[in-house]
């Protein structure tokens, strides 16, 4: 079985530093190193590094690029220029989510960072739908990808030689720079709702730029896929697979704002159809109101009717409850509705929250 | 985290649990290879005092962020306390698997069912075959 998972170009590192390792999407990943209570805290409240080399890219090149782009992609494509991200969603032919992602305009062409789950997937959608002469590759193995989080990113950063315009990028901009003698894109963009960037490097340079953060006074805490999990649960921020799949239309998900909907896309007919008539579910944070961690497929109850499944469910390091986002219909999808969920037959009270869970918004600007 | 060990006053089950006899009662926790498995333990759901627990059966939970693992009586019993100081900080079980991570104390039902469990160095031999 572990012969078949792939490995990143920093995962002899992790070994040597005694990472828990454990298989993600195809991939031996870390998922955590010296706990993932203490890399969840580290990240929160100065920095975390994350290896997550194993996410996908794909280039997109062509003339025509950016018009098959704003057929693939939910959100308006034009609304960016080279040198900003954005995020958007690849919908299937019944407004699906393939998947959720970042499309980078580099000028001469786009990046779009997808999930590892689903690379796969994504090329081959847009394989398939491509016009001929647009060149659409797989850059994922050569690409090695580090997460810096947290509000100490501008000194650490700073300390493998970013340039002053480099740490003066705005949230969603990125830019190229040499850090540690290599050659990395860096993206103001997360998935902890922390300050930060994320570093994509040819694949052979990723072991000397994670070594470089990790040599500084002070580094970042080498923080785990588990980490990573819970950082981005606290902020709501919905995972496909668990959160969003190809059964659910992203309005269900609240993650409308990410669709353009004057833009022609995939499925654009459905989602304004489905807007029209109204969403008999949506996707809600919880907080539990007594002890308990929940987990995803339980249910949702309300005066002890069924009225929903969690998706996804954790212990907040931060808040020290159990939280969890699930789909519940709509006439109970309100923040400050009581609800219960059933854990393994213990119903446990709970109550539909605003997103995000843990504010962190004091520290961006 | 705990160094490795498997002391010699216990007597151990598969499923990762262990049993101490005190003073005629039984101690149990988990095994420091289970609380190493599990990863950071956030959360004990005891059982209450009073309940009966069977030899083999489980008795309660304790989870980490990611996964939920049930716990396993070695031997069968009524409860008669349980370690509230491990409700409050499930990660002393960790910390003290075979101390102050203890789980629950038990009035034993059959003195006999503790001959069916492992001796240390057979649980050794057990967890090297897994």
């Amino acid at each position: 079985m572990g012969a078949e998972l792939q490995k990143t170009s920093l995962h002899q590192l992790h070994l040597a530093s005694g990472a828990r390792m454990g298989a993600f999407a195809g991939w031996d990943m870390p998922l955590s190193y010296a706990g993932t209570l203490a890399e969840h805290r580290a990240v929160r409240a100065h920095a975390g590094a994350f290896d997550v080399s194993h996410m996908g890219q794909i280039e997109i090149r062509g003339w025509d690029a950016a018009e098959f782009l704003q057929r693939m992609l939910t959100n308006d494509i034009a609304r960016i220029v080279p040198g900003e991200g954005q995020y958007t969603l690849m919908l299937n032919t019944t407004g699906g989510v393939i998947d959720d992602l970042i499309a980078y305009d580099r000028g001469d062409d786009y990046l779009l960072v997808v999930n590892a789950s689903n690379t796969g997937a994504c090329l081959d959608w847009l394989t398939r739908h491509g016009p001929d002469g647009l060149a659409i590759t797989d850059r994922s193995m050569e690409t090695a990808m580090i997460a810096l989080q947290g509000v100490d990113w501008k000194r650490l950063l700073s300390g493998v030689g970013a340039s002053d315009r480099t740490l003066g990028l705005g949230y969603f901009h990125f830019a190229q720079d040499g850090l540690a003698g290599t050659s990395a894109m860096v993206a103001r963009t997360g998935y902890t709702g922390e300050p930060g960037v994320e570093l994509l490097v040819p694949w052979d340079e990723g072991p000397a730029l994670w070594s470089a953060l990790m040599a500084l006074d002070d580094p970042p805490e080498p923080a785990g896929l588990v980490a990573r999990d819970t950082l981005r649960l606290e902020m709501g921020y919905p995972l496909h697979g668990n959160d969003i799949g190809p059964d659910r239309t992203p309005l269900e998900a609240g993650l409308g704002w990410a669709c353009d909907m004057d833009t022609e896309f995939t499925a654009v007919d459905v989602l304004r159809a489905r807007r029209e008539e109204g969403l008999a579910e949506r996707l809600c944070a919880f907080v539990l109101t007594e002890r308990g961690i929940p987990r995803r497929g339980q249910d949702v109850l309300v005066d002890g009717e069924v009225c929903g499944a969690v998706t996804s469910g954790s212990l907040s390091p931060t808040l020290d409850v159990g939280i969890g986002l699930a789909y519940v219909r709509t006439e109970v999808a309100e923040p400050g509705t009581e609800i219960a969920i059933d854990v393994r037959g213990s119903v446990k009270g709970a109550e539909i929250r605003h997103l995000p869970l843990v504010d962190t918004s004091p520290k961006k600007g | 985290m705990a160094e490795e060990s498997y002391p010699e006053d216990l007597r151990y089950h598969r499923e990762h649990d262990w049993v101490r006899v005190e003073d005629g009662e039984a101690v149990f926790g988990v095994t420091w290879y289970a609380q190493d498995n599990l990863g950071e333990v956030v959360y004990f759901d005891p059982p209450s005092p009073g309940a009966a627990v069977d030899a083999d059966g489980t008795y309660g939970e304790l989870e980490s962020v990611k996964a939920v693992s049930d716990i396993y009586a070695p031997i069968g019993g009524e409860v008669v306390a349980v370690n509230d100081a491990v409700v409050e900080r499930p990660e002393l079980v960790n910390e003290d698997p075979y101390g102050e991570g203890w789980l629950i104390r038990v009035k034993i039902s059959d003195p006999a069912e503790l001959d069916a469990l492992m001796q240390p160095a057979a649980y050794r031999d057990y967890l090297a075959g897994l």
